[in-house]
């Protein structure tokens, strides 16, 4: 049923990249067009596939120099595949992605070293991502020899040294191993690896997820005075709302693989449209006890990206759904108001 | 209705070997579970909340132990009775949930296999009546066709309806207290809030008791009646949850409410954050544990301990274990 080759012809859903700013903002650094991602379900071995995943389906984001866009989503809803078709660490199977105004969605693995300096990426798990047998001098400065950005050992080490004290790490760190660190301490390493090409893009693919809440925001108040100080921007990737809120300028929800609302983090937050953005504003815990809990309860899990509901994939558990519209045409994203940069992609999103 | 609290702990200390010494992860633990209300147990990971819930339970393995301290339900101190009545007490009387529903239900067994399991350990009902019984708690807990997901493997479901499961094996038995540790940190925000909404409504059907331990603030204010809060293996501040959220009076807790990120109130871009880590338990020093990092510290903190003392007005309702409680302020 799902032949990826019908999607080529069909127009990506998202509006032209240049609709979706706020008007006279800092330049585009980055933009996706239309990017997609599909993968093959195997059902018997050695026959070729015929149904697929569309695990990132027709995504147009775009990131501005020096500003963090937020990409906010449950698990499955292919956020973290997004930030990994950026920066090509997955291909994508249709769609563009523009850096600097230059596809780079053809270039080889070699052309596209000088721009892996330009582009990086924090994990979620400070455990997993760092490397148990190489010390915090390794780490930081593997890229460093990579790109050749020291002439000697000796300036390799006063830059270790700078980037360590950068992220709030003391010196006797770089001898030791990551074990050695707690997670808010490991967080710190990957960020200041991340830092150690200059980069002037970092996907933050959920960095406070597995942190405590008092180490959270020391790690989120260090990515912001990153961003103040040296101009990097941030894809922020998280499933929570508030964080995301916290540290973007813009706000994308993504479900099943779609952009379902975007806008500036003021207007996501205080006039969401769509209603699976309002579900996902309601079912965050307030710490208010006195708060009256407005009931908006999601019905059920998100369905299978393998077999996604005709129509509006999340119709089955909207509230507002209209028969006979939603659950046979899927929506495109479009402005709320001309010029507003507040777009979604709903038959009957939510008024005032 | 007597007003005795259903759960009391008092003094609890448990304690682990390691390579570098003696770590009492839960030192002194003290606070009371009442009659079908929830109590959040909440701290920072490394706190001793965990700890403090499977020695409840009596499930502290080698190479930790329970060293001292009583854990009293309706008046019988669990730490004294032999090995083989806790059995009983375990599943029938306090039941445990976890964070992680796939590694704690066998992935090997059918769901309803697993509840049949706990049900007949405790009651005495025929194969029949118990598979009739694991039916009948999967759709309390609100599984749909459970005439069919009774045979389904825990792979077969999601990770909220794994929660569902684990749910309905801990109820099995009807007990008058759950232990919940992390119900929902492993599920997203909408499946969260599901989960917690059932919970509600369970507790209010079978008048149970909650002891919700979590990190999430939001969760507690939602939730829980009384909270206690916990730093570095001790009770630094317990008291209801209205007076906790408008009046912290303790630095920890209220560090920890300014460090959340609220929805909606755009102040600036920074987070209020607590500098500085947690201490290591092996290596304390005579003051209060949060001394380092405490912005209203004074010297007799770093040298000598505050008790955990009735503060506030009226007395007796809260405590808090700082010399300067009724100075802190929000």
């Amino acid at each position: 049923m799902s032949d990826p080759k019908a999607d080529l012809s069909r127009p990506g859903p998202g509006p032209p990249a240049e609709r979706q700013g706020d008007g006279a903002r800092s330049p585009t650094l980055m933009a996706t067009d239309g990017i997609s991602k599909y993968y093959p379900v195997q059902r018997k071995i050695f026959s070729p596939s015929d149904r697929f995943i569309r695990a990132v389906d027709g995504v147009s984001l775009r990131v501005r120099r020096g500003e963090t866009t937020g990409l906010v989503g449950e698990s499955g809803c292919g956020k973290s595949t997004l930030g990994r078709l950026i920066l090509r660490l997955v291909e994508p199977t249709f769609g563009r992605v523009l850096y600097d105004g230059r596809d780079i969605t053809r270039l080889s693995q070699r052309e596209l070293r000088p721009l892996r300096r330009r582009m990086q990426i924090i994990f979620q798990d400070p455990y997993s991502s760092l490397n148990p047998r190489m010390t915090v001098r390794e780490i930081v400065g593997e890229a460093i020899s990579i790109h050749h950005l020291a002439g000697s050992r000796a300036e390799e080490t006063a830059r270790i040294a700078q980037l360590l004290e950068r992220v709030g790490l003391r010196l006797d760190a770089m001898d030791r191993y990551p074990h050695e660190f707690s997670g808010g301490q490991r967080q710190r390493i990957g960020i200041a690896r991340a830092l150690a090409v200059e980069p002037e893009f970092i996907v933050c693919d959920e960095p406070t997820s597995s942190l405590d809440v008092s180490i959270q925001a020391q790690i989120v108040n260090l990515l912001v005075e990153l961003q103040e100080t040296m101009g990097i921007a941030y894809l922020f990737v998280s499933h929570d709302l508030t964080i995301v809120e916290h540290v973007s300028h813009r706000v994308a929800v993504m479900y099943l693989g779609k952009i379902v609302e975007q806008a500036s983090a003021g207007a996501l937050y205080e006039q969401p449209r769509h209603p699976y953005t309002r579900a996902l504003l309601a079912a965050a815990p307030v710490p208010d006890p006195e708060r009256k809990r407005v009931r908006l309860l999601l019905a059920g899990d998100a369905p299978s990206p393998m077999d996604p509901p005709p129509g509006c994939a999340f119709h089955p558990r909207c509230g507002r759904a209209i028969p006979g519209t939603c659950d046979t045409e899927v929506p495109r994203l479009e402005e709320t108001a001309p010029g507003s940069g507040h777009v979604v992609a709903c038959w009957n999103p939510q008024k005032d | 209705m007597d007003d005795a609290p259903l759960l009391r702990v008092r003094g609890l200390v448990a304690s682990f070997r390691t390579d570098a010494g003696i770590l009492r992860a839960v030192d002194g633990v003290s606070f009371d579970v009442p009659r079908g209300a929830t109590v959040a147990l909440v701290g920072e990971s490394g706190c001793g909340k965990s700890v403090t819930a499977l020695s409840i339970l009596r499930l502290v393995n080698s190479p930790g132990r329970i060293e001292s301290g009583t854990v009293e339900l309706e008046g019988r101190d669990l730490l004294k009775v032999p090995e083989r009545a806790m059995r009983d007490v375990r599943g029938k009387d306090i039941s445990m949930i976890f964070q992680e529903p796939m590694t704690s239900l066998n992935p090997v067994y059918s769901v309803g296999w697993q509840i049949v399991e706990a049900v007949r350990l405790h009651q005495k009902r025929s194969r029949r009546e118990a598979r009739a019984r694991a039916v009948e708690l999967l759709r309390l807990v609100g599984i749909a066709e459970p005439e069919t997901n009774v045979d389904a493997y825990p792979h077969q479901l999601s990770g909220g309806q794994r929660q569902r499961v684990m749910i309905a094996m801990a109820l099995a038995c009807e007990p008058k207290l759950l232990l919940a540790d992390e119900p929902t940190t492993a599920l997203d925000v909408t499946i969260q809030a599901q989960i917690l909404e059932l919970l509600r409504e369970l507790q209010h059907r079978l008048s149970m008791s909650i002891l919700l331990i979590t990190h999430d603030l939001g969760i507690v204010a939602e939730n829980a009646r009384h909270v206690v809060v916990m730093y570095a293996g001790r009770v630094v501040e317990s008291a209801p949850v209205g007076d906790l959220f408008s009046k912290p009076m303790h630095p920890y807790t209220l560090g920890l409410l300014r460090s959340i990120p609220r929805a909606g109130a755009h102040s600036g871009r920074r987070l209020h954050a607590i500098e500085g880590l947690v201490p290591d338990l092996r290596k304390l020093g005579p003051g209060c544990r949060f001394a380092d990092r405490c912005p209203m510290r004074v010297e007799r903190c770093t040298r000598e301990e505050p008790d955990l003392a009735p503060a506030g007005a009226p007395r007796g309702a809260r405590a808090s274990r700082c010399w300067r409680a009724d100075e802190v302020s929000p």
